[in-house]
């Protein structure tokens, strides 16, 4: 096992290398420079200024160099210094370690896709358990329909919705931010609230199509096991319909869900870049949709990079999850 | 196992309740306090509260110099304060600098600066800074696209402590309102640093309104009052400059009490804030942007090289329309490069009334006829068609184009639109002379010198005379313009210019858009004038009964 562990991570630096390949050509391709911003239809700015911001940036070298120079910088985990105005070191613009902890933009980012993740699975589950334990009750009928608009009901639009009901017509919580003007005054449980209450409405549009999604899998997935043989075989035995369901069904049914929570990193951080910007969360989304439009182009690959890493040590993660779940597998 | 995951639905949907709760009657946004509040008069001006204005982008550099982008300038622009400023006439007026000399040659401005103002780290601003902040901006190693002006400067000296000269090559009529922009930077603290590694641009130490407290990546910038401002202390204490980048959001906050004052859309405008809460709890403002927005022609291009033909498309647009239906009458005509109501509009051009009779008949006069009746007009076997160019994502110019491509339909003339990525758009069909016509905008500020746009000599790669207009008597009014800094003379040059432009229609001056502020009605003081209402910021207060916030923390 350890072997296999092993070969499967020397198996993700090929992968990681041929990531960041791609998303440097690609955000290089894309028409515009960072220095157009500065520069273009800028009545101030004559020709060898031009030349002079590009050649500061780098720009004027041909691309395969500059990749070149990227990587050999990233394998010194030196991501550069981002081209914007400000020309701070990117890895600080994600990490700011002058910040406290809950500040740092890519904490915000792991923390609220970790909490959307964490009620995704505790509410998707049951609810999948249940409609599949009780297919074409009621329930199943009320929640198929229910979670099919919620699955198809775009994020952007829901969370409007929800501020609209939420922070003005009720107005018991926060629009948008993550924390309040008065913050610095509160004392800590004071602090923790006011954090908990902007968290309440981003956490909550995140997991819920989610849940949505999710609950469908669980659901076939469970309708698949229970048609089973070795359930029919337990039932037969005199067992109780709870132990068959949970001790039995439930695992077998959760390599799906397992596998695909492996591979739903991407998804999340891309819906953070949505719902980060609606609801004015400073974390990692915002910044990467702010740096795609600058073309910021060391920023951009360095988020990209993160993200990457972060998929691959998810699929990893699925895959352990698969040995546990799986004993066909822990065998090899 | 049933059990405990129900339990757990419990605990959060508990929870949640709970979370919904707590804020009911606290907090900013109880609405009815604020109705009754406003009810009183206005009361005295009074020291306290803080404002809050929403922004999409956030600042990215807070050294006025390095920075390129309206969010920087807006936040910087309260802590630095420039040698001179527009007043509310658009003459230039002393800022840091108390006076000024021009030698009679225009070559020389000697600038008297203002005694006893002071860092707010306590030591006195001189012109030493000024020197450090002008030799920093035209340093080889800073990388900035505002030093232009700067390298126009033969030679710079301080002549004593208040005393600042600069000599100029050729004189230069914009380069007065150049000193507006803040280049002063604390000599004390900065000097032989890199200025583009250094903490001060986070955390700047500047002489203006307002202190800088504290940056929060993300979320907001927030300045705190400076008590001894040379100008007095403002009435305001706090101003956070909170970034929410998506503007739906920021309107629903300004109605939860999270933002004061935010640029309203066209729609939000007219339609959206025509609310009673609207009407009793805010005051919107609007006057002419700085900027207009027009259709410009690829002059070199056969069809437009005809000036009566230009001026048929001109009377075939209905201006009033496009203002009406695209700005929801947030906008006026604009009928040549100037806005309004500046001191070098010339409000006596001709305008193109809509007349589509007119039009075909100057078509006529210029070989443009429909000759084998399939509805387009032709010259010489070749039927009138052309494509406007305009850039993605800009809904106004679409909505635009749209309506100019109806109004041609009418004369006759074939118009297709094509939306370009704005990079793209540049790079590959502006500078490459590659266009039919196109509807773009220009925002220029308060100078009247457009030499770059309009001068002959500028029509090259990546310059801005695309449409390579060429007009002898154009070019050297333009000169003649930036040549004196007596206020007459310039005014003449300008105003023929936009008879000239008027009558030869390089482009077709489309519109000039208003800026809609919102502010919340709390706010006392505000006087819009044509250079904006945030000018006299310092001195808008709350009285005393209004107040919202108190600055407890510190």
């Amino acid at each position: 096992m350890l072997t296999y562990l092993v070969k499967r991570i020397l198996g993700m630096i090929p992968t990681l290398l041929g990531i960041t390949l791609l998303s440097f050509f690609i955000i290089h391709l894309a028409p515009g420079k960072p220095t157009d911003v500065m520069t273009e239809m800028n009545p101030k700015i004559t020709p060898e200024a031009r030349e002079k911001l590009e050649k500061y940036y780098g720009l004027d070298k041909p691309i395969y160099v500059q990749y070149g120079m990227w990587l050999k910088r990233i394998v010194k985990m030196d991501f550069g210094e981002s081209f914007s105005t400000d020309r701070r070191p990117v890895i600080e613009k994600i990490w700011d370690t002058k910040q406290k902890l809950i500040d740092r933009r890519l904490f915000i980012t792991f923390f609220i896709n970790l909490l959307s993740m964490f009620f995704i699975f505790i509410i998707a589950i049951p609810i999948g358990i249940f409609s599949a334990t009780h297919q074409h009750s009621m329930f199943d009928n009320i929640s198929t329909v229910f979670w099919f608009i919620g699955f198809a009901m775009p994020s952007f639009w829901f969370a409007l919705l929800l501020m609209m009901f939420f922070g003005i017509y009720l107005d018991w919580l926060p629009i948008s931010g993550f924390k309040s003007m008065n913050y610095e005054s509160l004392t800590l449980p004071g602090q923790i609230w006011d954090r908990t209450r902007h968290l309440i409405l981003p956490v909550f549009v995140s997991s819920f199509g989610g849940v949505a999604g999710y609950s469908r899998y669980m659901r076939s997935s469970m309708l698949e096991v229970i048609r089973q043989d070795y359930i029919t075989t337990a039932r037969a035995k005199g067992l109780s319909e709870r132990t068959v369901i949970y001790k039995h069904a439930l695992r077998n049914s959760l390599l799906t869900i397992i596998t695909l929570l492996g591979l739903s990193v991407p998804g999340l951080i891309g819906g953070s870049v949505i719902f980060e910007n609606i609801f004015s969360i400073p974390g990692m989304g915002q910044l990467f949709y702010m740096s795609v439009m600058t073309r910021d182009y060391p920023l951009v690959l360095c988020i990209l990079t993160i993200t990457a890493i972060l998929t691959l040590v998810g699929n990893l993660m699925a895959d352990i999850g698969y040995m546990f779940a799986d004993p066909r597998i822990r065998a090899k | 196992m049933k059990r405990v995951i129900f339990l757990l639905l419990i605990v959060i949907i508990g929870f949640i309740g709970a979370g919904c709760k707590g804020k009911a009657g606290q907090g900013p946004a109880a609405k009815g306090a604020v109705t009754t509040e406003l009810e009183s008069s206005d009361g005295e001006p009074a020291y306290g509260d803080a404002l809050i204005e929403g922004s999409i982008g956030e600042p990215s550099i807070l050294i006025p110099m390095l920075a390129s982008d309206s969010a920087s300038h807006s936040v910087a622009g309260q802590v630095f304060n420039g040698l001179v400023k527009y007043d509310t006439d658009l003459s230039i007026t002393g800022d840091l600098a108390e006076s000024w000399d021009i030698s009679p040659d225009g070559l020389i401005i000697t600038f008297h600066l203002r005694k006893g103002v002071k860092w707010t780290d306590g030591i006195e601003f001189t012109a030493d800074d000024l020197m450090f902040g002008y030799k920093t901006i035209i340093d080889e190693k800073t990388p900035t696209p505002n030093k232009e002006d700067y390298l126009q400067v033969k030679k710079a000296e301080v002549l004593d402590k208040y005393t600042f000269r600069v000599t100029y090559e050729k004189p230069f009529a914009p380069a007065l309102a150049s000193w507006g922009n803040a280049v002063v930077l604390p000599k004390h603290l900065l000097e032989g640093k890199d200025i583009t590694k250094i903490d001060f641009a986070r955390n700047p130490i500047g002489m203006g309104p307002y202190i800088f407290k504290r940056w929060t990546s993300g979320q907001e910038v927030v300045l705190d009052s400076n008590k001894d401002y040379f100008e007095g202390r403002p009435y305001i204490d706090r101003y956070v400059y909170k970034i929410i980048p998506d503007s739906a959001t920021m309107f629903l906050g300004l109605q939860a009490g999270d933002v004061d004052m935010m640029g309203l859309t066209p729609i939000q405008y007219t339609k959206q804030t025509n609310t009673k809460f609207f009407k009793e709890n805010f005051q919107k403002f609007r006057y002419p942007m700085p900027s207009y927005t027009y259709m410009g022609f690829n002059l070199k291009h056969p069809f437009f090289k005809d000036k009566r033909v230009r001026q048929a498309i001109a009377h075939a647009i209905d201006k009033n329309e496009i203002v009406d239906v695209v700005l929801f009458g947030l906008g006026s005509s604009a009928t040549g490069p100037y806005v309004p109501n500046t001191w070098y509009y010339n409000p006596d051009v001709k305008d193109y009334e809509h007349n589509p009779a007119l039009a075909k008949e100057l078509l006529k006069e210029a070989g443009w006829e429909d000759t084998d009746g399939d509805g387009l007009v032709d010259k010489e076997g070749q039927p009138f068609e052309f494509t406007i160019l305009t850039n993605m994502g800009n809904s106004l110019r679409n909505n635009t184009a749209t309506i100019i491509q109806w109004r041609l339909a009418k004369i006759g003339i074939k118009v297709q639109i094509r939306l370009l990525e704005w990079s793209t758009f540049i790079n590959e069909f502006i500078d490459k002379r590659r266009f039919q016509a196109v509807i773009l905008g220009w925002s220029l500020g308060f100078e009247p010198d457009q030499y770059d746009i309009w001068h002959s000599g500028k029509t090259g790669e990546k310059e801005l005379n695309f449409v390579s207009y060429n007009n002898a008597e154009v070019d050297s009014l333009l000169e003649a313009g930036r040549r004196t800094f007596n206020m007459a003379e310039r005014k003449k040059a300008y105003y023929r210019i936009q008879e000239i432009l008027a009558d030869e229609l390089p482009y077709i001056f489309l519109y000039v858009p208003n800026a809609t502020p919102i502010v919340h009605s709390r706010f006392k003081g505000i006087k819009p004038t044509p250079i904006g209402i945030s000018y006299n910021f310092h001195k808008w207060y709350v009285p005393k009964k209004m107040q919202r916030h108190s600055m407890m923390e510190q």
